[in-house]
């Protein structure tokens, strides 16, 4: 087994390990480590069995066997960051309807108040 | 007491006080809101000295949807039927809220637009030339989707009643929204109207639209049309 591939097998075991670790921390949360240990089981099968990179390439029509391989990676990172954008839109969604909230709870305790004080 | 007139306000200090006491001279049976969004300098505390307003603060600055929803929100919850938006900064004379909630009022419309365009006497409302060639476009493709001519689609001094006050606590476009929400209410089956209304050149403080980013605003309008065009209504009618 030539060296890079072991070293290949190392890297994408020990971000198996980072992942589980994150997740087991509370760091991240399970829904979010979805696509990413997707992304290094994809890393850790390309690793192990290198005629499955040179059969997507052959699939994809792609000449080049790396170029696949960058192809799939950058797919990959494409569809996370857009994954973030879906989940900081809807953060951002609910933090808007948080702050009227409080815009709206301010208001109340304030008349509230005057309430309190025009009765003693 | 059952009609609100909401004004947005963002540092808008300097104008917030003549702008409470005119809507309070011209419509003094409605409540003003003034939805103080999240400003850097005495807005919500100058809103809340006049005694004339009752006053939202927001913690943070949201954009003008985000204010305006907030309005809406307060509306709803506390049962108003009708809501009158004018924006903080003065340039909507508080004699045209008569003039948005007639059509209102009589049941003609759901929503009226003030328009600065069919208002036939007055000053004549100076802008910037790209601003004046991105409002002639907006307008043109609002009235070809919307099937209605619009003239002023960029105008905020607007009127609702209580059908649009529910949909509109609930959905609300967020950062330019006085377009997306012409064809939003469009796409709900809502009848719109727009009558002329007298407007001012800002007189104080700046616009929140420079010229600088009046590509970046047209882009984003332009887009959130398109999008708007393609969602489906959220009410049946």
């Amino acid at each position: 087994m030539p060296i890079f591939q072991i070293l290949s097998i190392i890297g994408s075991v020990l971000i198996i390990v980072f992942l589980i670790e994150l997740v087991r921390s509370r760091r991240l949360k399970e829904s979010y480590s979805l696509l990413w240990f997707f992304i290094a089981f994809v890393f850790l099968s390309v690793s192990l069995w290198r005629g499955l990179l040179e059969w997507l390439a052959v699939f994809m029509g792609i000449g080049y066997a790396p170029a696949a391989l960058f192809f799939i990676l950058i797919m990959g990172l494409y569809l996370i960051s857009l994954h973030f954008s879906v989940v900081i839109s809807r953060l951002s969604e609910k933090n808007k309807d948080l702050n009227q909230e409080i815009g709206l709870l301010d208001l109340k305790i304030k008349k509230l108040k005057e309430w309190i004080d025009g009765m003693k | 007491m059952d009609i609100l007139v909401i004004v947005p306000a963002y540092n808008e200090g300097q104008n917030i006080e003549t702008v409470i006491n005119d809507v309070k001279k011209e419509a003094p049976q409605a409540e003003i809101m003034v939805i103080n969004d999240g400003s850097s300098d005495q807005t919500g505390f100058i809103a809340e000295a006049t005694q004339k307003a009752t006053v939202i603060n927001l913690p943070y600055n949201l954009g003008i949807g985000g204010a305006v929803q907030a309005g809406f929100k307060y509306a709803k919850r506390n049962g108003f039927q009708t809501v009158v938006r004018v924006d903080g900064d003065g340039q909507h004379p508080a004699q045209g809220i008569a003039m948005v909630l007639e059509p209102i009022l009589n049941g003609e419309a759901d929503m009226v637009i003030g328009s600065r365009f069919l208002y036939s006497s007055g000053e004549k409302p100076r802008s910037v030339l790209a601003r004046r060639i991105g409002q002639k476009i907006i307008g043109f493709v609002l009235t070809i989707i919307s099937g209605q001519k619009i003239t002023d689609a960029s105008s905020g001094f607007r009127a609702y009643n209580e059908e649009v006050i529910n949909l509109l606590n609930k959905y609300y476009p967020a950062d330019y929204p006085e377009p997306e929400e012409i064809i939003f209410l469009k796409k709900n089956n809502f009848r719109i109207k727009e009558v002329g209304v007298p407007m001012k050149i800002r007189t104080k403080g700046s616009s929140s639209i420079t010229s600088v980013r009046s590509i970046y605003y047209a882009l984003k309008v332009a887009l959130s049309l398109f999008i708007g065009i393609l969602r489906n209504p959220i009410i049946k009618k």
